[in-house]
């Protein structure tokens, strides 16, 4: 599969009070994503991952920018685009669905006129096409009556309804890269299956990559190829699903799988000790250092590099430049 | 047998649905809560499970007070609650106190933390200020927390920090049940765990009793040890934990663990056979109120409610597949 | 294998990660926030209000021996240095009266804004937090009150009390209670929803302790942002009345009363009797209503560090 988005060493800084305090939401990020794909972007909350969706799609804050790294997207270099021209790559080739639906959409506007603008703003489509396309996109969520639907109004349809809506409109102006910002927090348990049935259906259709950022490892295992763990600004893990779910080499990965209740088992959980990280005063060396339970000498003065555990996997930590980790987190294999 | 700590037996409770803004007739009503039996006893923790709508919140707002039942009793260590006053009725808020989700914003923000889980013992009790400021330094020791944390804001806390001053003030006056709702689920994954544990281990230092509200099937059963599935406003299976988890007999819980994520990429993955969207609860289905999105559903569950029927040792089911 | 918690030891340093550790530090942190230009106004008025016996040259209410009447302020032909800026019509010193002056101004003002501000944020707690028909007895008396027009109704209080300082601060507070009692009862609307008053009701908290220890001190916020703004309309509230005459009375000086008793000289070119009062009411207006701005930005609790 050709490669369709790579982001290397990415940047970006929080700017605030005059510029006396920089926080580095993303601090060095770089991972690859090809067509078809779906990667998930995995962390707590305030460990970069939304910033980092929002620099690719150039919809970041006025407080923040993009200090270094690229971001190529089918072969063009998006830091260096202008926000006009960001603005025809965002609906046409990139789309979001963030996760508040009632958020997403406007409540003024009839679902068709929402699900049509893409479509209409990007590709020029108009007229019967147009609302063909409409009706075609609202059957590929699975929307029944299509036809009816698209008539109502967003307060007169439930969350979960709402929420494939917000699919239709991201797949209406024919996008090669979906970036999904937790969209099912909402959503009840049972919709929520529904729904992720429906984006995977969409994704097997149409060919669609996808960027899942979600705090929840059921998601990453039950969606995603590939999962990218981040931590204060920083990835610390990156591989295939499988890979991490079996093996994870990073102590937070492992903690993180660790801290996963499983049905039908009452065995305690591991819970991380500590806090998340303030990212205005991070340590020194390792950010993750004060909570591992591996922590050498090493860790505290150096920042480990991104090293090579295996094919296409990656960890940030000086464990890697020894033997294997142990397998010392109750949950952390299969 | 011993007797339970909180029993709910038929609880009722239809809020009226009025129309026009002069007269206001009703024309319906939201029927909640459906003739509700639960019971827990002490030491142990009851699983609340269900999705919007189903009826948990309002089963807890009945229990804590915050409204009256329609029809049906709740009753604490044997007294009907609802007729308790005075020193009786401050007894039962003195032993049943919540913890609600959001961690932002169930502390007063203008008062110090030291304060906020000082104030149920400056309600119930005459403790002098010495007493009243050892028993907060006891019971932020209890939950994890430093005692000379207490001169501190809420904003100055973390939202897992915060949960735990939560959990120090719902157990400062010797607490005898604790509503969970959806407490850990606005946490962040290390600290739900962290927060689980610490939960987990004060009920066995202090024989709590909890119920434990959820929507997440694999939190609520870790936690839990007996779960309770409510559909529509009524409870539709109850069962211990590990045996609910082996054996769904629902239809509906059965879809809530097909529905569940997965632990594993690898792990077997059924399709899930319901569809839709929970009806409203001002027009609930007849019959068996699942019986639209069943996939079992016979002729029988559109006409006859399914009364609850123990299909298996402590095992209860409302639902005419047994 | 059970939780290695260790919170207890992670910490200080965590809790506490904001600039100001403690309640020292955050002073120090608003010191440097101050806004300037309101307070560059404000202080010095009110410190020459505190000091009036001491900064003024003269007695306000006795005609200065040996002075004309209608004295120029000394850069004028015929002003001179023992009257830097002029004499009134009873050849009393126009600057000792404008400093005497400022203590009534601030004081009406302060307190004035004082009982409205208690009176209606009592109201406005009490209306939206008991609600039912308190609430509505309430609203409609503060809708009914808020048909009157301010100014006409102080004047027909200030005519039946009859005038004194003290009765004015009561009258304007009497006219201005309404304008908290709106905000103030929204608030509380929404307050009484928030999960931790809730969590008081449960454990048990009586209707009193709640209202003193859970909603009062999260209005205090907007009540004190209003009272800043509103500071200056009951300022000017008060030069009106005194200059109708009604207000604060004579001999004892108050810039409005100065503003009518030079209004007839105006036409003959003496300026001054107007014009420093004029002044003076228009920068004290100025600086609390930027005052007020200042803290309404300042405790808005999206800026803040929550």
């Amino acid at each position: 599969m050709a490669e369709l988005l790579r982001v290397s060493s990415l940047q970006t800084h929080y700017t605030s009070f005059g510029g006396s305090r920089v926080i580095k939401a993303v601090d060095g990020v770089s991972f690859t994503l090809h067509e078809g794909e779906t990667i998930g972007l995995v962390g707590e909350s305030g460990c970069g991952k939304t910033t980092t969706c929002l620099s690719i799609v150039g919809l970041l804050p006025s407080a923040a920018h993009i200090v270094g790294g690229n971001i190529e997207f089918d072969g063009e270099e998006l830091t260096k685009k202008r926000p006009r021209e960001m603005r025809h790559i965002r609906g046409r080739r990139i789309a979001m669905i963030l996760q508040d639906p009632m958020a997403s959409l406007n409540p003024l506007f009839s679902i068709y006129l929402q699900v049509a603008e893409p479509a209409f703003y990007h590709q020029r489509v108009r007229g019967r096409s147009l609302r063909q396309r409409v009706r075609d996109l609202l059957q590929a969520v699975r929307i029944p009556s299509p036809e009816v639907r698209m008539r109502e109004y967003p307060h007169q349809m439930s969350g979960g309804m709402r929420q494939r809506v917000v699919g239709a409109i991201a797949m209406a102006g024919g996008p090669k890269l979906i970036i999904a910002d937790e969209p099912t927090t909402n959503l009840d348990v049972t919709i929520q299956a529904q729904y992720l049935e429906v984006l995977k259906d969409i994704q097997r259709e149409s060919g669609v990559a996808l960027i899942f950022v979600t705090h929840n490892l059921g998601i990453v295992a039950k969606m995603c190829d590939r999962m990218a763990v981040m931590y204060a600004g920083k990835i610390v893990e990156q591989g295939s699903v499988r890979d991490l779910f079996r093996s994870a080499r990073h102590p937070y990965t492992q903690a993180l799988l660790g801290s996963m209740p499983k049905l039908g088992s009452k065995e305690p959980l591991f819970a991380i000790p500590g806090q998340p990280p303030n990212l205005a005063r991070l340590p020194s060396g390792c950010a993750f250092h004060p909570r591992c339970a591996y922590a050498m000498p090493r860790c505290i003065e150096e920042e480990p590099a991104d090293r090579s555990v295996g094919a296409e996997w990656k960890a940030r930590c000086w464990l890697t430049a020894q033997e294997p980790a142990k397998e010392a987190y109750a949950g952390a294999t299969a | 047998m011993p007797a339970p700590l909180l029993e709910l037996r038929d609880l009722q409770k239809y809020f009226p649905v009025k129309t026009g803004s002069l007269l206001r007739r009703k024309i319906g009503w939201v029927k909640a809560v459906d003739g509700v039996d639960l019971a827990i006893f002490a030491g142990e923790t009851l699983g609340l499970i269900g999705e919007s709508g189903c009826g948990k919140t309002t089963t807890s707002k009945l229990i804590l007070l915050q409204e009256a039942p329609t029809a049906g009793t709740i009753r604490f260590d044997g007294e009907d609650v609802s007729t308790l006053r005075g020193t009786a009725l401050m007894q039962y808020r003195r032993e049943v106190q919540v913890v609600f989700q959001d961690p932002y914003s169930s502390l007063s923000p203008r008062m110090r933390v030291g304060d906020i889980i000082g104030e149920p013992l400056e309600i119930h009790t005459n403790l002098s200020r010495r007493a009243l400021a050892e028993r907060v330094a006891e019971v932020l020791e209890l939950v994890g927390l430093q005692p000379d944390l207490a001169r501190l804001f809420p904003h100055e806390f973390s939202g897992g920090q915060r949960q735990r001053i939560a959990i120090a003030r719902a157990l400062a006056t010797n607490t005898r049940l604790i509503v969970l709702d959806e407490a850990v689920s606005a946490l962040d994954v290390s600290i739900r765990a962290q927060i689980m544990n610490q939960l987990e281990e004060l009920q066995q230092r202090l024989g709590v009793s909890y119920l434990f509200i959820g929507h997440d099937l694999a939190t609520v059963a870790h936690i839990s040890d007996r779960i309770a599935v409510m559909y529509l406003g009524q409870i539709v299976e109850l069962a211990d934990s590990l045996e609910l988890c082996a054996k769904p007999l629902h239809p509906y819980t059965q879809a809530l663990f097909t529905a569940a994520l997965p632990a594993h990429p690898d792990e077997r993955h059924q399709k899930l056979a319901i569809t839709g969207e929970v009806p409203s609860a001002l027009n609930p289905p007849s019959g068996c109120r699942f019986h639209p999105r069943c996939p079992h559903a016979m002729p029988r569950c559109a006409v006859e409610t399914p009364v609850r029927k123990e299909a298996a040792s402590q095992h209860i089911v409302a639902c005419h597949l047994y | 294998m059970v939780d290695i918690l260790e919170p207890t030891r992670a910490p200080a340093a965590v809790v506490a990660p904001q600039e100001f550790a403690s309640v020292g530090g955050r002073w120090i942190r608003l010191a440097r926030e101050l806004p300037l230009v309101p307070l560059a106004i404000l202080v010095p008025f009110i410190l020459i209000a505190v000091f009036a016996n001491f900064v003024a040259p003269y007695d306000p209410t006795e005609p200065i021996p040996g002075a004309k009447i209608f004295e120029p302020p000394f850069w004028m032909p015929g002003g001179s240095t023992q009257t830097l800026l002029g004499t009134d019509f009873q050849s009393r010193d126009v600057l000792s009266r404008l400093i005497f002056g400022a203590r009534v101004s601030l004081i009406v003002g302060v307190t004035g804004t004082i009982v409205a501000g208690s009176l209606g944020t009592a109201l406005g707690i009490l209306s939206g937090y008991l609600g039912g028909w308190v609430d509505q007895v309430i609203m409609r008396i503060t809708d009914a009150w808020l048909a009157l027009p301010a100014l006409v109704f102080a004047i027909f209080l200030a005519t039946v009390v009859g005038p004194s300082m003290w009765n004015i601060v009561i009258i304007l507070g009497l006219v201005y209670w309404t304008r908290y009692t709106r905000v103030i009862r929204g608030e509380v609307l929404s307050l009484r929803e928030r999960e931790f008053v809730k969590l008081a009701e449960i454990a048990g908290g009586s209707r009193t302790r709640i209202i003193l220890r859970h909603i009062l001190p999260n209005v205090m916020n907007s009540a004190m942002v209003l009272a800043s703004l509103t500071i200056g309309v009951v300022i000017i509230a008060e030069a009106s009345l005194s200059f109708l005459g009604i207000g604060v009375p004579a001999p004892q000086p108050a810039w409005g009363s100065m503003l009518s008793d030079g209004r007839s000289m105006l036409m003959v070119g003496d300026w001054w009797l107007t014009v420093f009062p004029g002044v003076c009411i228009l920068l004290v207006v100025l600086a609390t209503q930027l005052l007020g701005d200042w803290l309404r930005i300042r405790l808005d609790p999206q800026l803040r560090n929550l």
